[in-house]
């Protein structure tokens, strides 16, 4: 019972009132769309440096490929190389290549690209006392000369035949004086390239805006960018990423879920494109010496595991549009990787139950799989090898945690995806996991001197045969289970003209309004 | 005084040394930092040199002192994932979610204070079980689950606000509702409390009888002395907003301290890491203190009672 005469409603509409009011007063968010041209873009990681050479996100690529240029450009269409900042180039022997540059290109700065900016930045990346992040990009180089001012020779250490893949993707060039006055630091704080868009605003964490290049040079491959502005902000959480779409906040968003891509669809201003990437996905067995699974060292229990995950299903069903069931553990565009003289493993569980039965396991076993993404995909396999009387219990770890175990001997069974760092040449993809480096967990003799061949001669036809060998005694001997390509689905305004590429690079001079 | 002060500033001292000791294992026990830094297909020997370079080889005990007196020093370090020294880049972000802290506590006492008082007013009526109710199910419902409700109605529905970002006022509406409505239970409930108590008091009857209007006495008499309690409970739930802001602000993608240190766990980026820990543990600590210091001042019995 009220202790006094006040009148609830008056109390209660006071209230209601003032918060609508409050509501009211806000005024709508600024909304992207095509008449400002301007693209929002929103991605989930924030560089931790914008310079190329030293991050290794994602995002960092995409930057990278749109604000500076490389000496040689990769077609994404045909995977043809031809010239951007070099005209021409020749390979002198087997570590010496020599390249024509081209003239009249300014930085974004106003300094001019010459033989000094190739030569300063590929020595200075080569030198491991730089500290380059991302290694595995430069380590290949031994140095670099001046032969006139546009003119240069490039030494490999050892044979190198990617060399050409790499100098069309992250290795790109910086302006000498500017790179030598500020270092990686300013080059972070203040980027400046020479590619189709420059840096017009960065706030660390928070936001970089580009700004369309008017002075890039007109006989560039990357010529001809039509929207004047890209902002991207990072945003970590999908949800919040989803919403500003949905609420045109955002005109382009990627990597989002397939069942969230699916119910973008339905909305009218949005647009799903989804398409294949150069990551792939693949068990690997552990079959070394002190193995947790001894299971695995029998081939026909391996042959059973292989035979038993229905990948045809899995892909179509949870891995979604774009992907497509691999047969040898390598991205089939990449130079040298092959199906052939390799065993196609139909889905099979009849004959898996029979091969467990041979190898003395006719109830199945108890095993461990590791993974670091994709849980879903991995809880499938686990369903369908729960089927042949295999009891996989998931060990879902970070990736720096699950390596540990790896290289620690202790993984069973690990779900290892792979994107090759975008390079088109499997000497990028196989070798990690089987060619006797720390990630090796089978140490096969054959395929490390197969893996060997490959990598270190120039000549193509006897690295087509070296890699055909190994990614062939690989699947013979069941020494993984190849799984598929995983997809990545772009959610965007249905008004943006953009095309999506394997190399999951984003192409912001190719894009356009409809 | 000054003993119990002096005693309870001991305390707040072993209590953030412990956070500092428990956080720095927490992090170190979540997988080698080195091979998190290193990033994917990083070679064996590019590993053991960072591992030498940021000195994460040496036994743990060495590694924790030698952070702590660097900290003494005013040392903060460097950023491993962002390549800046770790100080001005906390204090940087510290702006925002301050920000977002006091607005939250805004939103947080203008709904509980009138709910609160509405539900003394009418105890025991639907009204007292409405507001209790509000209450419930803002301590039930998971932040980030009424976080994306308030995006859905508020930016994807209606259009009023921006989902996320920090650049204007309008960006911080929708996280301070959703951190303050989580946080305003405790105040209704106190407020209601305190209030059932007052509204019963004889000086109350007596302004009742001398004819006062009934909102001069409810907000004017009985309020102002049922809301000291909460003044206390505002300097701790403060500590909790500036720690507790992680979900909100990865969510509302504000670039403040608690995405920091989302950010921070993603890259293991352990001197940043550490410093935000060490920083949200003084500041709470030092508001705990300071609400038990005045609670003591205001109220003697605390203080002989510790005594």
């Amino acid at each position: 019972m009220p202790i006094n005469n006040a009148k609830p409603s008056v109390l209660l509409r006071s209230l209601t009132a003032s918060v609508l009011c409050g509501l009211m007063a806000l005024s709508a968010p600024a909304l992207a769309n095509k008449q400002d041209n301007t693209l929002r873009f929103a991605y989930d990681q924030a560089p931790e440096s914008v310079d190329p050479f030293f991050n290794n996100v994602r995002i960092g690529v995409i930057i990278g490929a749109n604000v500076w240029d490389t000496l040689i450009y990769r077609d994404p269409d045909t995977n043809e190389y031809s010239g951007l900042l070099a005209k021409s180039w020749k390979q002198i022997d087997d570590k010496t290549i020599e390249f024509e540059l081209r003239e009249g290109v300014t930085f974004h700065n106003g300094e001019e690209f010459d033989a000094d900016s190739a030569v300063y930045t590929l020595n200075f990346v080569a030198d491991a006392d730089n500290k380059v992040t991302t290694q595995q990009n430069v380590n290949w180089i031994e140095k670099a000369e001046k032969l006139d001012k546009y003119r240069i020779r490039l030494t490999t250490k050892g044979i190198f035949p990617a060399a050409i893949e790499y100098l069309a993707g992250p290795v790109v060039m910086h302006p000498a004086k500017y790179y030598q006055e500020v270092g990686p630091k300013g080059m972070n704080a203040k980027p400046v390239g020479s590619g189709p868009y420059k840096v017009s605003d960065y706030q660390p964490g928070k936001s970089i805006t580009l700004e369309r290049n008017t002075g890039y040079f007109t006989d560039s491959p990357k010529h001809g960018a039509q929207i004047d502005k890209i902002e991207i902000r990072f945003i970590p959480d999908r949800q919040t990423q989803i919403a500003e779409a949905l609420s045109g906040g955002m005109d382009f968003i990627m990597h989002v879920p397939k069942d969230q891509a699916e119910q973008a669809d339905q909305v009218p201003h949005l647009q799903v494109v989804s398409g294949e990437t150069m990551r792939i996905s693949l068990l690997q067995l552990n079959i070394q010496d002190g193995t947790p699974a001894p299971e695995l060292k029998d081939i026909r229990v391996r042959k059973a595991l292989i035979h038993g995950i229905d990948r045809e299903s899995i892909t179509e069903n949870i891995v979604g549009a774009g992907s497509r069931v691999l047969n040898t553990m390598c991205f089939p565009s990449q130079f040298g990787c092959t199906d052939e003289g390799a065993p196609v493993y139909k889905y099979d569980p009849e004959l898996s139950k029979k091969l467990l039965a041979e190898a003395g396991f006719p109830n199945g076993f108890d095993i461990e799989i590791v993974a670091y993404r994709e849980r879903n995909q991995v809880e499938a396999m686990i369903g369908n090898l729960k089927a042949i009387g295999i009891n996989a219990k998931l060990n879902f770890l970070q990736y720096a945690a699950m390596r540990e175990q790896n290289r620690a001997n202790k993984s069973a069974i690990s779900n290892q995806t792979w994107g090759s760092f975008s390079v088109n040449d499997v000497s990028a993809s196989t070798p990690v996991f089987y060619g006797g480096l720390q990630d090796d967990m089978t140490h096969d003799a054959e395929v490390i001197a197969a893996m060997d061949r490959g990598n270190n001669s120039v000549d193509p036809e006897v690295r087509k045969a070296s890699y055909r060998e190994a990614l062939a005694r690989i699947a013979e001997q069941a020494y993984g289970v190849p799984l598929w390509s995983l997809p990545v689905y772009y959610v965007a305004n249905a008004d943006l003209d953009f095309a999506a590429y394997p190399d999951e690079l984003v192409r912001f001079w190719r894009m356009g309004w409809k | 005084m000054l003993q119990f002060i002096l005693r309870r500033l001991a305390l707040a001292i072993l209590v953030g040394l412990t956070v500092s000791v428990i956080a720095f294992l927490l992090l170190r026990l979540s997988g080698d930092p080195a091979i998190a830094i290193a990033g994917e297909g990083a070679r064996e020997a590019d590993i053991e040199l960072i591992r030498i370079t940021y000195g994460f080889d040496r036994p743990l005990p060495i590694q924790y002192f030698d952070w702590l007196g660097q900290i003494l020093r005013g040392d903060f370090g460097d950023s491993i994932y962002f390549r800046s020294p770790a100080g001005p880049l906390i204090l940087d972000k510290l702006k925002t979610t301050v920000i977002l802290g006091i607005s939250a506590l805004a939103v947080a006492l203008a709904l509980s204070i009138p709910l609160g008082v509405l539900a003394a007013i009418y105890r025991n009526s639907w009204i007292d079980r409405l507001c209790l109710a509000i209450a419930v199910v803002g301590q039930a419902l998971p932040n980030f689950f009424f976080a994306l409700l308030l995006i859905m109605l508020f930016s994807i529905k209606l259009r009023w606000l921006p989902v996320s970002g920090s650049s204007t006022w309008q960006h911080f509406v929708m996280p301070a509702i959703a951190l303050g409505y989580y946080i305003a239970p405790p105040f209704m409930r106190l407020i209601r409390a305190g209030m059932v108590e007052v509204l019963e008091a004889d000086y109350i009857r007596t302004a009742r009888a001398k004819g006062l209007p009934s909102g001069k006495v409810i907000f004017k008499h009985a309020l102002r002395n049922a809301i000291i309690p909460v003044v206390a409970l505002t300097a701790v739930q403060l500590g909790y907003l500036l720690g507790g802001s992680v979900v909100a602000e990865t969510i509302f993608a504000l670039d403040g301290l608690g995405y920091l240190a989302y950010q921070s766990i993603t890259f293991k980026d352990f001197p940043v890491m550490q410093l935000i820990v060490l920083l949200l543990s003084v500041i709470y600590v030092t508001l705990t203190l300071a609400s038990d210091i005045a609670n003591a001042w205001l109220d003697p019995r605390i203080r002989v009672a510790q005594a």
